[in-house]
């Protein structure tokens, strides 16, 4: 399996091995999956809807178990217990009782952790998604977009090392989506984060990964490892570059050929 | 608030004034033209009349009433949630007791006031007891389907950030539920008042207690139709106040994020 090219050396972040899920209704959702995510990739699985992408990653949240196989995080690292990942759902998923910076300040209250130092990490949080302002607002005041960024600062409040992000801006217009997608490049790069992005957008596979991995359905299992060679962080003129061009066409072909899997 | 479908602001004060207005003067006018009774319709002016002057003994009364409808209120709260808890702690123990509660709820109140006056010696309590047995139903359905009503997305965030069981039910369960037991608290505070008359009725002229219930039984014994309508009136008064303090806790809960009690500015 081959990785991005400057992440190559890297450690190892997430290794699944063989790793597949039947749910107890006899449903395959996942055929065995062998998977490595290296230290500061971002990888965005792609595929049809119903492909098991979700399911992908909710077996690296660790929200269920694989039925065989392996997942492992950071399996060479000896500080495995100060590692943290985060997860970003398909929707926002706010308290609509709370106010931005108490839904923010979730996971620290959880955690038990200092009321000051969790008020430093929540303004920063807010800070790095632009939200400063809104700290007192209740979700049901803000946008789609502006909810799911809150949604990104209390995924960011815990200092996490990985970031699972699932279809998080499917909800949204394309204009928002394509902002998000590109702040969530800048803030990878900046918090130097490890993403793992599951979509089934070509456009938003395309700019954001280092790598992407094309899935085809029942069960679903991986298709085709699509590596896109351009440095990150990447703005919005790379949406007009040759390169992206490249990029979406060979993953569009990719996909009408996971579709079609997915029909036959 | 939408303009098309409530239309202007006074017009919601308005609207059931002129409408109360025109009934009253309507019944006024048809009393006095048809020179009925006093003993069989009173005017509604004789009503107000009854109601000053006879302040001193119907406010005794309405005191007493209140008192069995607060404490009712109070047990059914506070045994309905705690009876809620226990049921989403598992389905065993829901499953186990929840006929229980329906049964209870279904077998209707008037029907069991006789044996509690019988089996509680002192009147207060009984009446309490009817009237929380009258109450208590709601809070019980409202608050268990509230503590169930959490969003499932929710719950994974909570369980991925290692939430105890503690952690979840302050902070997730008891907010998601919070909608669904003032609902359930309004419902309540009606019945409670409603319990409390009816087992007031039932404990009759034999309950040292003179609610107001029991000044309708005399009043309607001693042909006093203007007092009976005066206490009537109370009751009303006394159930809409009720049901406003509920709907006021209510908008001082869930004002700021749930749809129920929002006020849209747009």
């Amino acid at each position: 399996m081959s990785n991005g090219p400057s992440n190559a050396g890297k450690a190892i972040a997430v290794h699944l091995h063989g790793a597949d899920k039947v749910f107890p209704t006899g449903l395959r959702a996942l055929a065995p999956i062998d998977l490595v995510l290296r230290e500061g990739e971002i990888v965005t699985l792609l595929g049809p809807s119903g492909c098991g992408k979700s399911t992908l990653l909710r077996l690296v949240a660790r929200l269920i178990e694989p039925s065989s196989g392996s997942v492992a995080l950071w399996p060479g690292a000896d500080d495995v217990a100060a590692r943290r990942l985060a997860f970003v759902f398909q929707h926002p998923t706010l308290m609509p009782w709370g106010r931005v910076e108490s839904n923010v300040r979730l996971p620290l209250d959880l955690a038990r952790l200092p009321a000051g130092e969790a008020s430093r990490r929540v303004a920063h949080a807010l800070g790095l998604v632009g939200l400063r302002d809104f700290s007192r607002a209740y979700p049901r005041e803000l946008s789609g977009g502006m909810q799911m960024r809150v949604s990104i600062a209390r995924a960011l409040v815990t200092e996490p090392q990985l970031l699972l992000m699932d279809e998080p801006f499917g909800a949204l217009d394309e204009i928002a989506r394509s902002r998000l997608d590109r702040d969530v490049a800048a803030l990878a790069a900046h918090e130097k984060l490890t993403v793992l992005f599951v979509t089934h957008s070509i456009y938003e596979a395309a700019f954001l990964s280092t790598r992407v991995l094309v899935m085809s359905a029942r069960p679903g299992r991986i298709l085709k490892e699509v590596a896109i060679d351009a440095p990150q962080p990447r703005g919005d003129d790379f949406r007009g570059s040759d390169a992206f061009a490249h990029a979406c066409a060979e993953l569009s072909r990719h996909l009408a050929f996971a579709a079609e899997g997915a029909l036959a | 608030m939408k303009p098309g479908r409530d239309g202007p602001a006074w017009l919601r004060w308005a609207g059931p004034a002129v409408v109360g207005l025109a009934f009253l003067l309507a019944w006024h006018l048809f009393v006095v033209v048809k020179g009925i009774p006093r003993y069989i319709v009173p005017s509604p002016v004789l009503v107000l009349e009854t109601l000053w002057r006879d302040w001193p003994l119907l406010s005794r009364s309405l005191l007493v009433t209140l008192e069995i409808t607060g404490l009712a209120l109070f047990f059914s709260v506070l045994l309905g949630t705690l009876l809620s808890f226990l049921f989403v702690q598992s389905r065993t123990i829901e499953a186990s007791l929840l006929p229980y509660a329906v049964i209870l709820q279904v077998t209707p109140i008037i029907a069991i006031a006789p044996l509690v006056i019988i089996w509680v010696k002192e009147p207060l309590p009984a009446l309490v007891i009817c009237a929380t047995v009258a109450a208590i139903f709601p809070v019980i359905s409202n608050t268990t389907m509230g503590l169930k009503s959490v969003d499932p997305a929710l719950a994974d965030l909570f369980r991925m950030y290692g939430a105890s069981r503690l952690q979840v039910l302050l902070r997730l369960r008891i907010p998601s539920a919070a909608p669904y037991f003032f609902a359930g608290l309004k419902v309540a505070a009606a019945l409670a008042l409603i319990g409390a008359v009816v087992a007031e009725f039932v404990a009759g002229t034999g309950g040292t207690e003179s609610g107001l219930a029991y000044q309708i039984l005399m009043a309607g014994l001693q042909l006093n139709i203007p007092r009976l309508f005066a206490a009537l009136l109370l009751i009303t008064a006394a159930g809409i106040a009720l049901f406003l303090a509920a709907s006021l806790l209510s908008w001082l809960a869930l004002r700021h994020w749930h749809e129920s009690e929002v006020t849209r500015e747009i």
